[in-house]
């Protein structure tokens, strides 16, 4: 079998997607190895991994390589889903298999956070209690939701059976089903994504080379390198497994998982009409949309598209570097929790207001673009794209490191 | 193949089409009626009740009692009315500790605060703290932990007095 020496290229896809494919592996592998020790129930849960760490030959590495493949799969799926986007990989034959991408990522966060409450230790269950908390504030059907998904009014016995069936059934069983269609989807559209025009076929366009052994000794390579990573890292930092769950204490301060701390932050700066449903489903909405808005041709194939593209990319990733921060820091000190408009009621103040802002300065800014930096469709999309992406990336780093005792504003060294 | 009628091919493939989804939907029924009733019968919850938190005279003017298996506050307010306060902060749930020399409970999550009453005085909490039914037979004081109470403010209706 032969592939385009250019779809082989290292720096074309990073290895991201296959990287993705061999933490799934090891996540599976050793969740299975656990499944013969761990017990599901409050009462057990956190001795039987306690034991299994201290008792079983290799457990604390089984553990360890487990939390860390979770821990780097998420980022490595997110900079797939942009490496993705970057090369324009979602034009054409390569549409809905752009949704289905986004299932596999719905099932890794499903799966992340089901796990994450498994240890039944004090970040366990203090974490699922605020993501759930923050669940039930949806307007509507958040109440119902959350009771269906704690199984009752408290987290007990029931969540920990809920989540551990959806860790270890329904979440495998997803993503085998999706990533097969995924992965069969990209053979049929001949492969990685490249350059070519409106009447190339990429296959005949380019240099080939044998599958056996070009791409198979590359993607060897980055299969070992990375397992020896999780590995060494698994060995110096060892999974986290704090003191047995007290429902009676809460911890200071009390966190989501690192990778929905961005929307924690949310929570702080937009009431929560607006925090947990109004902005997560129009970032939903705007993420499966995104194969079917209408370009100006189906530009794909080099990073960023041209040259003009990788400049507003760049413009769009220093300007939410630039501006997030300085919301964070306006609505913390300037604002308060008053609002923009104190007296008002907390939707309009906390919510209205400053989602038009953010709404209008985002409309700006692609209109900026398209306008006065002559932006074709594809160049502005892609600007915005990377515009909201940095955003939410500088919001998930304020909450994980900039966030201390009572959610205050600190500096990282002070946590 | 000689003589296929096309009208009965073609019905017989639309009730294929019609059974199929119906099976399809049964097996979704299913599926929900094995999820949905854990919710009423919950053995694996454990099962609110009521706590007995003891004799009146146990409880003196202005003190706050804490009862961990009951998840509850029992405060005792100055004109003697008693207030059984859910220890789950209105926030984003968790629990709030009584801070006897503030006078008050302090979430140690996100700073949220409440006065003996439940009442809020620091946000971001979006309302007081529940409450959880209070009766008082033959002088014992009995919390109903199965029911929970939320409302708007305090009102003095809500303390219930020997």
């Amino acid at each position: 079998m032969w592939v385009p020496a250019r779809a082989i290229k290292f720096t074309h896809t990073f290895g991201l997607g296959g990287m993705a494919l061999v933490l799934i592996l090891l996540l599976m592998f050793t969740g299975i190895l656990m499944m013969f020790a761990y017990e599901p129930s409050p009462e057990r849960a956190w001795q039987s991994i306690s034991s299994f760490q201290q008792d079983v030959l290799f457990g604390r590495l089984i553990r360890g390589v487990h939390y860390w493949s979770a821990n780097l799969l998420i980022p490595v799926a997110l900079l797939h889903l942009l490496r993705v986007f970057l090369t324009g990989g979602f034009h054409g034959r390569r549409r809905s298999n752009w949704l289905i991408g986004l299932g596999i990522l719905f099932f890794i966060l499903l799966s992340g956070f089901t796990g994450y409450l498994l240890p039944w230790d004090q970040t366990a269950y203090w974490a699922i209690t605020i993501c759930t908390e923050m669940l039930g504030l949806i307007p509507g059907i958040g109440q119902g939701l959350q009771h269906a998904i704690v199984g009752g009014s408290e987290i007990g016995s029931a969540t920990i059976i809920n989540f551990y069936a959806l860790h270890v059934a329904v979440t495998p069983m997803a993503l085998i089903v999706l990533m097969n269609w995924h992965f069969w989807k990209i053979r049929m559209a001949g492969g990685v994504v490249l350059p070519f025009g409106p009447t190339d076929d990429p296959r005949n366009a380019y240099r080939t080379v044998p599958f056996k052994p070009d791409l198979l000794l590359k993607e060897t390579v980055v299969t070992l390198v990375l397992f020896a990573l999780v590995l060494v890292i698994a060995i110096v930092f060892a999974a986290p497994l704090g003191e047995p769950a007290n429902p009676g204490i809460s911890p200071n301060p009390a966190k989501a998982p690192w990778y929905f701390l961005g929307f924690q932050e949310l929570l702080i700066h937009f009431d929560a009409t607006f925090a947990i449903l109004v902005i997560p489903l129009l970032v939903a909405a705007a993420l499966v949309s995104v194969p079917f808005l209408s370009y100006d041709g189906e530009i794909a194939g080099d990073w960023f598209l041209t040259p003009k593209g990788r400049r507003l990319a760049i413009v769009a990733a220093v300007t939410s570097l630039i501006v997030v921060p300085l919301w964070v820091l306006i609505d913390e000190h300037v604002i308060g929790p008053g609002g923009w408009l104190p007296g008002a009621d907390a939707l309009i103040s906390n919510g209205l207001i400053p989602f038009a802002l953010v709404l209008g300065g985002v409309t700006g800014f692609y209109v900026l673009i398209r306008k006065y930096l002559a932006a074709n469709k594809n160049e502005a999309v892609q600007s915005l794209f990377v515009l909201l992406f940095v955003a939410f990336a500088v919001l998930t780093a304020t909450g994980v490191w900039f966030r201390g005792a009572g959610m205050t504003l600190v500096w990282p060294w002070q946590m | 193949m000689a003589d296929v009628d096309p009208v009965r091919r073609s019905f017989l493939a639309r009730m294929m089409q019609v059974l199929g989804g119906v099976a399809v939907l049964e097996a979704g029924w299913i599926a929900v009626s094995a999820l949905v009733p854990r919710r009423r019968t919950t053995p694996l919850m454990d099962e609110p009740g009521v706590t007995i938190a003891g004799p009146v005279q146990r409880f003196e003017i202005g003190s706050v009692t804490a009862f961990g298996d009951g998840k509850f506050y029992l405060a005792r307010l100055e004109d003697g009315g008693f207030l059984a306060v859910h220890r789950k902060c209105t926030h984003l749930g968790c629990s709030v500790p009584w801070i006897a020399d503030e006078k008050r409970f302090a979430c140690p999550c996100h700073a949220s605060a409440f006065d003996i009453h439940g009442d809020v005085i620091n946000a971001p909490a979006p309302r007081p703290l529940d409450l959880f039914p209070v009766t008082i037979e033959n002088g014992i004081v009995k919390v109903d932990t199965g029911r929970l109470i939320r409302r708007k403010s305090f009102e003095p209706s809500q303390a219930v007095r020997a």
